[in-house]
């Protein structure tokens, strides 16, 4: 299956919804033990403004909505993000996250560059977050 | 942390076995839907040997080559004082639940940044074959001393 893209295309927009005991969960999943990520006492220590999402458990939600879009993860060839602001994740609210990706530039060889805009309360907290994607 | 480390590369790691309930387990952390993460004959539908680990869980094998640099008394790097500053994948194949994998894990640089350094790590995800299945680069901000 090959897909037609256009340049500047919505293609995928996604709400993700973190809670403490998906910071849990994605420490066991990866082996990700730090503290930061379920002790407020620690981050706070340390002088965070709270407990953190993991920036990985952010990058690695953050191109489900592409992977969904295209149907296969096996399209996704290249990935990458630049971590720049930190998640907060409350202990009773939890944290809310907006995914939108682009199609942002056909790179020729069948492949596609699409940019992710992942924000909280409409910052960004990802840069330069962009992924390859096989479409042909 | 001692810049004379740009360059230095580890050992390849103790092969790591890709189970299907870490796929599993691992999908569902962060937040994947599609089947073939999770249902064998759905990957297999789709033409894979066995469930298939989302481009992430990359991560998790490349974290062997990272505890190389952090239990590595000459580099002087305290975890506490580490930072995501950047991560890329370039994916030759997907990770498949029945891979054994090593990382070859390398500094390729190391820059001071005020009180504190970025060091650029690059890790080879190799297959049982020696063939090359993803190559993964961080950047790491190790804060300096206090």
């Amino acid at each position: 299956m090959t897909f037609e893209l256009t340049e500047g295309e919505l293609i995928a927009e996604r709400d993700v919804h973190f809670t403490r005991d998906s910071l849990v969960r994605y420490a066991g999943a990866s082996g990700d033990f730090n503290s930061i990520h379920y002790r407020d006492d620690i981050a706070e220590q340390v002088g965070l403004p709270g407990v953190l999402a993991h920036g990985m458990l952010t990058m690695g939600a953050a191109v489900q909505p592409v992977i969904d879009h295209f149907g296969d993860p096996s399209r996704i060839v290249d990935y990458r993000v630049r971590f720049t602001r930190p998640v907060v994740v409350d202990a009773e609210a939890g944290a809310d996250l907006h995914v939108a990706a682009t199609a942002a530039k056909d790179l020729g060889d069948g492949t596609w560059r699409i940019d992710l805009q992942v924000t909280v309360d409409g910052r960004a907290v990802l840069a330069k977050a962009q992924v390859v994607v096989s479409v042909a | 942390m001692n810049t004379e480390l740009a360059g230095k590369e580890y050992p390849p790691t103790e092969p790591y076995l890709v189970g299907r309930e870490k796929i599993r387990e691992f999908a569902g952390a962060v937040q994947a839907s599609n089947p073939v993460h999770f249902n064998v004959d759905a990957a297999t539908a789709a033409g894979y040997d066995d469930l298939v680990a989302p481009p992430t869980f990359t991560i998790v094998v490349q974290q062997r080559g990272l505890d190389q640099l952090l239990a590595d008394d000459s580099a002087g790097i305290e975890l506490h004082r580490v930072v995501h500053g950047d991560q890329r994948f370039n994916i030759v194949r997907p990770i498949l639940a029945g891979d054994e994998l090593t990382v070859k894990f390398r500094v390729a640089t190391v820059r001071p940044l005020g009180g504190n350094a970025m060091v650029s790590t690059e890790a080879d995800i190799l297959d049982a074959a020696g063939v090359l299945v993803a190559t993964s680069y961080a950047t790491l901000v190790v804060g300096g001393d206090e």
